[in-house]
């Protein structure tokens, strides 16, 4: 059983995949940047359609070394939908090579690493909402695990309370959220064309492409099979509360600009609690559309609330 | 090749039964599975009657508990696993790992299917099931084409179920959020998808009728349009300046036409969805599909879908138009 009355714990900050298709070039300068960042902790991979191949295994392999080389911890993420064979294959390589930790993004995935011993991280789509499900993970060999986006901080208390105090949990803090995966490419059907005819469009469209309501409202956002939140979600006012809650990680989304203002500030506010409402009104300025955090406060998750940090003077 | 049917309360469950079902789906009164609706499942007297006019029949009753138990409340779905344990239920279809290592303690010897609320695609993911909780079939989730399923049934560790006619789900299931993120509500923690508690439907001037979700506008219909109800991913958005169904057109999934393939792929059941409709639909939907899967089995070869076959099915489908969904290559 865990115990964080006593005391807080110091959160580290995690850079999740890159969830959009980007050129090699952009890739790569971005994961440069990243290596001179307070980043910690860092995922790479496709997560999201094994036909963006910009970036092979190999490539990433090398991302890989050298972000270690800079010092950062490098995680290894697994595809999130599997279907074709190849997706299948991809998704084992990933999984038994030995030079980085995995996240598992599929059960799939799961199974592999369990199989071979290997000690895994579990990503959102992995789905873990009760005690029972962490400790069985755990004994599976999973070390951390991510927070189901749906879920806030009243469930993730109860977990925290009651789960294995030997396995991390992470949350993710900024970013457009993974709300969906599906066989269908709706980035294509965008363009009025068949998936399997593609013409790779989703790299037409660095931070996805907005759906908007009849009435001009920021929904959703497009991006290939996947369905993210128009809204960009930010938590970094309720950071005291997640040192409370005895949260390890704090994870980042890539976007295609401002993903190093928005590291800068939650590596300030992690510094300084007592500047966060004040960086909180300067990160709003960093999200592609509006901002949310519905879901952490046990709402919709396009909700925003107006709450101010508890623990911050402004 | 069985034929699995939805039954949302007892009149649907006889009808399911009396149109020739091998087998019908139940959940109980609350949260514990993916179909909680006002007004409909079963109680512990009405789940008792209706396994007795199965079981006189030689009807299987499965009993769905396939939404993820959520921290702190874990005694609701142990209750649900209970319940259905105590009724001799014949199987039980789980999406939570928890709920399924709780019910492989607590009863051993209860048959577990995976529901598609696990979403497990892939025979790795089956794998991971069958070895720790020993299920005995798995539905697969509707994003795999015809071709990918014979893939994963040729090396599957148990039978497979797949859907055969119903209300589509574009996104893989138990990894949709859609819904809570306008609602609050998802079929992960409620139990349902686009809840009708969120829905307004709202006349405006020129007899134009809005939909809403928790007031997100899911669609607009203009005088003489057929309007449906606001499922979140089946509305008319606007992408890149172009308003169009942006996710999935109203439609239902269809498979009479591909039974004859998932036949011979060796897919053990064909599953109806629909336990929220009315016991006319089973009736309808159950006697089609009875036919289709006979006339299958007594001759693949020889086997053509009827044209009254996909008629009736059509009126019974949402936005009265079908599908092959992702079967289909060209769908996706």
């Amino acid at each position: 059983m865990k115990n964080h009355t006593a005391s807080t714990t110091q959160p580290k900050l995690s850079l999740g995949p890159i969830q959009y298709f980007w050129p090699k070039a952009q890739v790569l300068h971005f994961y440069q940047q990243v290596a001179e960042s307070a980043i910690d902790t860092v995922y790479l991979g496709e997560v999201v359609c094994s036909k963006r191949l910009e970036m092979n295994f190999d490539d990433w392999l090398n991302v890989g070394r050298q972000l270690s080389a800079k010092g950062k911890s490098v995680v290894l993420s697994s595809m999130t939908l599997i279907e074709a064979g190849s997706e299948l294959s991809r998704m084992r390589r990933v999984c038994e090579q030995e030079e980085f930790c995995v996240e598992a993004n599929d059960f799939g995935a799961i199974e592999i690493l369990a199989q071979n011993n290997k000690k895994f991280i579990t990503g959102a789509a992995i789905n873990i909402y009760n005690e029972r499900t962490l400790k069985l993970l755990h004994q599976q060999g999973m070390k951390r695990w991510n927070l189901s986006v749906e879920l806030g901080k009243e469930h993730l208390s109860k977990m925290q309370q009651h789960g294995p105090a030997e396995v991390e949990t992470e949350v993710l803090v900024w970013g457009r959220l993974p709300l969906a995966y599906a066989a269908r490419c709706f980035t294509a059907r965008a363009h009025n064309l068949p998936k399997d005819k593609c013409q790779f469009k989703c790299i037409e469209d660095p931070d996805g492409l907005v759906m908007k309501t009849r009435e001009q409202q920021d929904f959703l956002c497009l991006n290939g099979i996947q369905t993210q939140s128009a809204l960009t979600c930010n938590l970094l006012p309720e950071i005291n509360v997640m040192k409370s809650l005895g949260v390890n990680m704090l994870r980042i989304s890539p976007q295609s600009e401002h993903t190093f203002e928005v590291i800068e500030a939650f590596a300030q506010a992690l510094k300084s609690p007592e500047k966060i409402n004040a960086i909180n009104t300067e990160i709003q300025h960093h999200a592609p559309t509006g901002l949310c955090d519905g879901y952490w406060f046990g709402q919709p998750g396009m909700n925003l609330s107006n709450r101010i940090s508890p623990n911050s003077q402004s | 090749m069985e034929l699995v049917c939805p039954a949302g309360n007892l009149p649907s469950l006889k009808a399911a039964i009396d149109y020739g079902a091998n087998a019908v789906y139940i959940g109980f009164k609350d949260a514990t599975n993916a179909r909680h609706f006002a007004g409909l499942n079963f109680n512990d007297k009405s789940a008792q009657a209706g396994i007795s006019y199965a079981k006189e029949r030689g009807v299987k009753v499965f009993a769905a508990i396939n939404t993820y138990a959520q921290g702190g409340e874990f005694i609701k779905w142990q209750n649900a696993v209970d319940r259905a344990a105590d009724l001799s239920i014949d199987a039980l279809i789980l999406a939570d790992i928890g709920v399924m290592d709780y019910a492989c303690e607590k009863h051993p010897n209860l048959r577990l299917h995976l529901s598609v609320q696990a979403s497990a695609t892939n025979p790795d993911a089956l794998n991971f099931y069958y070895r720790n909780f020993n299920i005995q079939r798995a539905v697969l989730p509707r994003v795999l084409s015809l071709k990918q399923v014979e893939q994963v049934a040729q090396v599957s560790p148990v039978p497979l179920e797949v859907f055969g006619f119903g209300s589509l789900c574009v996104m893989v299931e138990g990894r949709c959020l859609l819904s809570s993120y306008a609602t609050g509500m998802s079929p992960n923690t409620y139990g349902a998808c686009s809840p009708g508690s969120a829905v307004k439907w709202q006349e405006k001037p020129n007899d134009v009728l809005e939909t809403r979700l928790n007031n997100v506008l899911i669609d607009r219909f203009e005088k003489g349009e057929k309007a449906g109800y606001p499922t979140l991913c089946k509305g008319r958005f606007e992408v890149n300046n172009n308003t169009y169904y942006a996710i999935e057109e109203p439609t239902s999934l269809n498979t009479l036409s591909i039974l004859p393939e998932l036949f011979n792929m060796g897919v053990a059941a064909i599953k109806v969805e629909g336990r929220q409709r009315s016991p006319a639909y089973v009736a309808q939907v159950t006697n089609i599909m009875r036919h289709a899967i006979d006339s299958v089995k007594s001759n693949p070869q020889k086997y053509q879908t009827k044209h009254e076959w996909m008629d009736e099915l059509q009126k019974v489908s949402e936005g009265h138009q079908t599908t092959l969904g992702a079967y289909h290559r060209p769908w996706q």
